[in-house]
């Protein structure tokens, strides 16, 4: 244990505005906390910079999943076993829930919750990328009101979010209807359980056309650690749509993505490693749509 | 400071301790509950596992005004006056314990998951203990005493 | 599931109940960080931030009340500033240059924990940096070229020279015939094969950290009395020695007493003499008990691990496979100073050759410096390391010569009656051949071969399978058993129960369990009888260091005539039956204690054959016994990603007799594990011989949906070495893995990777031409950590 405990304030307000109210009388003063899983692997590893803390994690008004026609609202304060436990989003969204499988171990899951994920905004998070592919919509919350904004928008750079100080990420809202798609997403990590991802890719595409000529009609990419933040492949996606899924086009969507991806060397991995598997893994999707 | 109040092994507690005082700390340090282990302090290890309200958590990771009004199980709460219990058993049988750090949460990972899964197939108990490192066994033996233990439960 | 036999005969290969297993299942166990003493402080250590340089001052922030606080330096120190080792460079704090980063400088205590996080903040240390070496190449060049600047360690009397602990030269024969035999085989070979194998450096990661508690008795002159130390440890008589120079005590006034160890694998074999003596200094300075408890990040970045070599074989071969004749060049990183690296040398030495006959045979070793933190004892002892190198060299002689990598070795296997590269004759049974055909058949080897053979042309996921063979010496090398002479006791108590007193010690192993087995089978009582003391150096005899497989064996043999012992007493002077009840035997007993007293049986090591070894030209038995096996990995290389994991594991030993069952698995699978992550996962990322990933989100072990089933298979053949005839298993099966994985992805893939740990950023750089020259992941920035968590540096992106 790194930090001194005594020297952090941590208060659980009753209710959702009371938090907002706290947030909006001295912004930038406290810090939300909601499972826990990464402000207090910072608190015991003496990272900690805060040291005022809202809690977050008994507030039910930020816990819940709500199945509509068109979208699956999902509150901010969902543990990955809830999403993993929704039926629903396992059929609707099953890029999401396998993500939130895969999100360290169970115990982790148990209490890590997706807006937490999203906030933190590490390039290397995992739910991002179903997001993104998904085209998911996010709405902050403040004294002052609700703003909805598209979840490619939210994260601005390395650790950056759109969030003001006062607000709270409340609600992502992932549209469903995509039973007409090929869905992949895939984890490249460290080894197989609780491993941070060096890459991750999620992709969806619906294929046209007939047998003998298949046409990528629509396709969607998202990816972690390609980048200082998650990013939705769009060159890559360009490259492709529209096309017959062939030699040329394989070659094309590799190019591109190897055009927009940024990746980086780090204690885990290497830029090129990153990129060139990023390829293979795109690559492996294409093939499989003609499969 | 905070009055934490929270039901642990069946025993009501209060305690007078920092907010952000580890949940790990406030059993081994104010309740003199030793039985959950600190590996790691960052969540990897497993070894400070605790059901909390019936869940799995990593007790380093919880801060302690989070589990005011929850119920509590820790590895000392697993056996009923010294009876064991059969997982607890079935470790002791199939050499699922060596040098003994991991075991109390490896135990509570266990229960946990004959909780959600009571016949769990050998993918469930591997992504199950997933988060409980242990560095003697090489899990061989751990998955031949969650096995047994699905048998007797 | 166990099965308890109710009488003695026959325990020994049933699997009764692990001895403090009960406790540990309940969660009752008392480890280190679960005691405290009244009261106690907490102790802390300031550690060097560079990896080599000159103090040039320390200190401290007048913001901090350091009235509050002991302070402990070298100055304080009242004995001699050595931690003991063979050679005495490694001061127990460093005073005026440090070596190695993290090299303990300053030591505080307060009643407080917290308080101590301020305090090692609050101390400024100023250095004058001088120039370091971080590899075994960088020293060698250092030497090569005179480089003064860059002799970061003179020498010693112990056999150092410039930047080199120690160095051996063995030869398989007279050294002078076996230069010439060599010089003939190389002119007259079919084939000369030559390769470089290089190992990484091991994190033990037992998941319970070092810590100690310590006290210090004053007389009432004021003068220290006595220290005492209890702790998480392997070998509690090393510390006593460690405390008596650091204190300038005799040996009865430094009492240490191991607790339960939650894991150690040689990590806490040398090292609890650094923390012991650094708390004892702590408690002789404040006057209180003094708790120091590392936290993972600091004894990960602090404490030993296992030392990275680097192995270059040059044989000579026959067109049929013979092998003529080889040289091998041995090299290990020692780190800052020479703690346990010659005798972690040594062992690497004579494994080197393995389990096969050569004919001519020279084994170069040496032991280099660098400015790592010093390495140390881990599973295996130096044997993984060259036994990789021979074990992948003997797969690319058979690719070289044309032969399969299982025919090459049949021809050349040692079987009984032969003699080893040490000219120690097998006199035990040995069987390489059969234990090569059981080992393939429980694997489905050959079907493999084939199979994958087809299948991989069309999969992206390439399979492959791959073995290695080899052998494993138990207990101390050469004469270090008769040196070490081991003492064990074995008392009766009041209530006619015998106890066993050694300063063997349990830390996951099984040491308590199999002890009370022999002692029970031997005395004819129910295991239940039987009871162990806690290693206590003021009430158990020295039984040797719990190290290198011996406790089974060799203590296990002194209990077991221990037990005969107690026997024939009781049979000759209290009438105890020749077939007896245990209540008989308590009858006895207590028969006994009335006229006598007390009873107590004490037994020496004795070697059981006549040892002969010869130090200085490192001939003759190097081990009492050898444990024998072949060990098989499939493989899956995904061409995706390039990860290679290891699919399936075939481990089959031949261990003498199976002491327990349920144990030895155990054992077994833990030491396969440890294999597999040093083969796949575990890689220590240097800078500047500071360790950057030291946290277990950035130290990758594997978890258990990492590891693949893995099949354990003995074969016994009873050795006249250890009791009941078993052998030791303890490190053997650290010794297998990482060749038969990396052989098995040669297999898999076609090509040859001579590297571990071999991670798939290392396969992606040779199976494509990116990257860079070099090859391998060295170049990565470690200073950035992209993880979700980590926020220390930020990302230029
Ligand atoms: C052992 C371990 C393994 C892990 N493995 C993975 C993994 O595999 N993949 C992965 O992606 N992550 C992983 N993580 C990281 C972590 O679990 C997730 O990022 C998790 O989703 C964080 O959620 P939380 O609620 O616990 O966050 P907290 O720690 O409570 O908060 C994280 C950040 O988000 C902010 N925040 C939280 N909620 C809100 C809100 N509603 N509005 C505004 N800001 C908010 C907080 O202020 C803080 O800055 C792992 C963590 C651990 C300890
Ligand atoms: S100590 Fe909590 S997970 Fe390791
Ligand atoms: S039994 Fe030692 S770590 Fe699991």
């Amino acid at each position: 244990m790194r930090s001194d405990v005594g020297q952090f304030d941590f208060v659980s307000p009753a209710s959702l505005d009371a938090v907002l109210e706290r947030l909006a009388a001295e912004p930038g003063v406290h810090t939300p906390l909601a499972g826990g899983t990464e402000l207090m692997v910072a608190l015991n590893t003496g990272r900690l910079q805060q040291h005022s803390l809202l809690n977050l994690q008994h507030l039910s008004e930020l816990r819940f999943i709500r199945v509509e026609a068109e979208a699956i609202h999902i509150g901010s304060g969902t543990t990955f076993t809830d999403i993993r436990r929704s039926e629903a989003i396992a059929i609707d969204l099953p890029l999401l829930s396998q993500a939130a499988s895969w999100t360290g171990s169970v115990a982790n899951q148990n209490r890590g919750t997706l807006g937490g994920n999203l906030c933190n905004a590490s390039p290397a998070a995992d739910s991002p990328p179903a997001l993104l592919a998904y085209g998911a919509t996010v709405t902050l919350v403040s004294s002052h009101g609700t703003r909805t904004l598209p979840y490619s928008d939210f994260h601005l750079g390395y650790k950056r979010t759109a969030l003001r100080p006062d607000e709270l990420l409340h609600t992502i809202s992932v549209p469903t209807g995509w039973s007409g798609y090929r869905q992949y997403i895939r984890k490249v990590g460290t080894r197989n359980a609780q491993a941070i991802s060096k890459v991750a890719l999620a992709a969806m595409a619906r294929v046209d056309g007939d047998r003998t000529s298949r046409v990528i009609g629509d396709i969607r990419i998202g990816a972690a650690s390609l980048a200082d933040r998650p990013v939705r492949c769009a060159a890559a996606e360009a490259a492709v749509r529209g096309k017959l899924v062939n030699e040329t086009t394989v070659r094309a969507a590799r190019t591109a993505l190897a055009g927009e991806a940024k990746p980086i060397d780090d204690i885990r991995s290497t830029a090129t490693y990153r990129a060139h598997v990023a390829a293979n893994l795109l690559e492996e999707f294409l093939r499989s749509l003609v499969g | 400071m905070s009055l934490v109040q929270l039901t642990v092994n069946g025993t009501r507690q209060q305690v007078d301790v920092p907010p952000m005082k580890r949940l790990l700390d406030v059993l081994r340090e104010d309740l003199a509950l030793t039985g959950s282990k600190e590996g790691c302090g960052e969540g990897e290890c497993g070894a400070c596992a605790v059901l909390l309200d019936g869940v799995l958590v990593n007790s380093c990771l919880v801060p302690a005004l989070q589990v005011n009004g929850s119920r509590l199980c820790t590895i000392e709460g697993v056996s009923t006056e010294g009876r064991l219990h059969p997982i607890q058993q079935c470790f002791l049988e199939c050499g699922g314990a060596q040098c003994g750090i991991c075991t109390p949460g490896m135990i509570l990972a266990t229960q946990h998951l004959l909780d959600k899964y009571p016949h769990p197939t050998m993918e469930q108990i591997q992504e199950g203990l997933a988060g409980n490192l242990c560095r003697c066994t090489g899990y061989m033996r751990i998955f031949e005493a969650v096995q047994e233990a699905a048998k007797v439960a | 599931m166990g099965y308890t036999p109710q009488s003695g005969t026959g325990l020994l290969g049933s699997s009764p109940l692990r001895k403090e297993g009960r406790d540990k299942v309940l969660g009752a166990s008392r480890y280190i960080d679960d005691q405290s003493l009244p009261g106690m402080w907490h102790g802390a250590t300031v550690r060097s931030a560079i990896a080599r340089g000159r103090i040039r001052s320390i200190s401290y922030d007048p913001a901090v009340d350091w009235a509050q606080y002991a302070i402990v330096t070298a100055a304080d120190i009242p004995g001699e500033n050595t931690i003991v080792h063979l050679t005495r460079d490694h001061p127990c704090l460093a005073r005026a240059t440090v070596n190695h980063p993290e090299e303990p400088i300053v030591l505080l205590a307060h009643p407080d924990k917290t308080a101590l996080l301020a305090g090692v903040r609050g101390v400024r240390i100023d250095y004058d940096p001088l120039p370091g070496v971080f590899t075994i190449e960088e020293s060698e060049a250092a030497v090569a070229a005179n480089d003064t600047e860059r002799i970061i360690w003179e020498g010693s009397d112990a056999g150092g020279t410039a930047n080199c602990f120690k160095q051996y030269c063995m030869y398989s024969g007279d050294a002078a015939e076996t230069e010439a035999g060599l010089e003939a085989a190389f002119d007259t070979a079919d084939f000369i094969v030559e390769g470089e194998y290089a190992t990484g450096a091991q994190e033990q990661l037992y998941i319970e950290n070092n810590g100690v508690i310590a006290e210090c008795f004053r007389k009432p002159s004021g003068g220290i009395e006595s220290v005492c130390v209890r702790g998480s440890m392997q070998c509690p008589f090393y510390l006593v020695h460690a405390l008596t120079l650091v204190f300038d005590l005799p040996e009865d006034k430094c009492r240490v007493i191991q607790v339960e160890t939650g894991g150690a694998f040689g990590g806490k074999e040398d090292f609890p003499s650094v923390i012991g003596s650094h708390a004892a200094l702590l408690a002789m300075k404040c006057g209180h008990p003094v708790k120091m408890t590392y936290d993972r990040a600091e004894d990960m970045a602090a404490t030993t691990k296992r030392h990275p070599s680097r192995t270059r074989h040059r044989t000579a071969v026959s067109k049929e496979g013979r092998l003529l004749g080889g040289t091998v060049d041995f090299a290990i990183d020692g780190g800052a100073y020479a703690t346990l690296s010659p005798v972690v040398l040594s062992r690497g030495t004579i494994h080197a050759p393995g389990p096969y006959k050569w004919p001519h045979l020279r084994v170069r070793a040496k032991a280099m410096a660098t400015n790592l933190p010093p390495h140390g004892a881990f599973r295996g002892f130096g044997a993984p390391q060259s036994l990789f190198g021979l074990e992948r060299h003997m797969d690319k002689i058979a690719r070289t010569i044309g032969l399969s990598p299982e025919e090459l070795r049949r021809r050349n296997f040692l079987g009984t009656g032969d003699c080893t590269a040490t000219g120690q004759p097998l006199n035990e049974p040995v069987d390489m051949q059969h234990l090569l055909t059981r080992a393939l058949h429980e694997a489905g080897y050959h079907e493999k071969l084939a199979r994958f053979t087809v299948e991989n042309k069309t999969s992206s996921i390439k399979r492959g399978v791959g073995f290695a063979s080899f052998m494993h010496g138990t207990g101390f090398t050469g004469s270090g058993e008769r040196r070490l002479n081991s003492l064990v006791h074995l008392d009766l108590l009041p209530e006619g129960r015998p106890q066993i007193l050694v300063s063997s010690t349990e830390f996951g192993q099984g040491t308590n369990t199999i002890l009370c087995q022999v002692a029970a089978q031997t005395l004819q009582l129910p295991y239940d009888e039987i009871t162990i003391a806690r290693p206590d150096t003021s009430v158990v005899p020295n039984s040797g260091p719990t190290v290198a497989s011996r406790t089974a064996m060799i203590v296990g043999k002194l209990i077991e005539r221990a037990s005969q012992q107690m026997l024939a007493t009781l049979r000759a002077h209290a009438a105890l039956p020749e077939a007896h009840t245990a209540d008989d035997f308590h009858a006895a007993g207590l028969r006994y204690l009335a006229k006598h007293g007390t009873l107590r049986e004490s037994v020496r090591y004795e070697p059981p054959t006549k040892i002969y070894w010869d130090d200085d030209l490192y001939r003759g038995d190097a081990y009492p016994g050898y444990a024998w096996a072949v060990y098989v990995a499939e493989v899956a290389v995904d061409m995706n990603t390039y990860m290679a994991t290891c699919t399936r594991f075939d481990a089959l030993q031949e261990v003498g007799k199976v002491m327990h069952p349920v144990l030895a698995k155990g054992q077994i699978e833990g030491g396969v594990a440890q294999g597999i992550g040093y083969a796949l996962y575990e890689k220590c990322m240097w800078k500047e011989g500071r360790m950057m990933n030291n946290q277990m989100t950035n130290y990758i072990m594997p978890t258990s949906a990492d590891l693949p089933p893995i099949h354990v298979h003995f074969e016994e053949v009873p050795s006249i070495h250890g009791p009941g005839g078993a052998k030791g298993i303890g490190e053997l099966p650290m010794d297998g893995p990482a060749p038969a994985i990396l052989n098995a992805i040669e297999n898999a893939t076609g090509v040859a990777f001579n590297t571990i740990p071999l991670l798939p950023e290392d396969i992606f750089e040779r199976f494509t031409s990116l990257g860079h020259p070099h090859g391998g992941s060295e170049d990565l920035d470690v200073t950035v950590d992209r993880d979700t968590r980590t926020e220390a540096v930020e990302v230029t992106a």
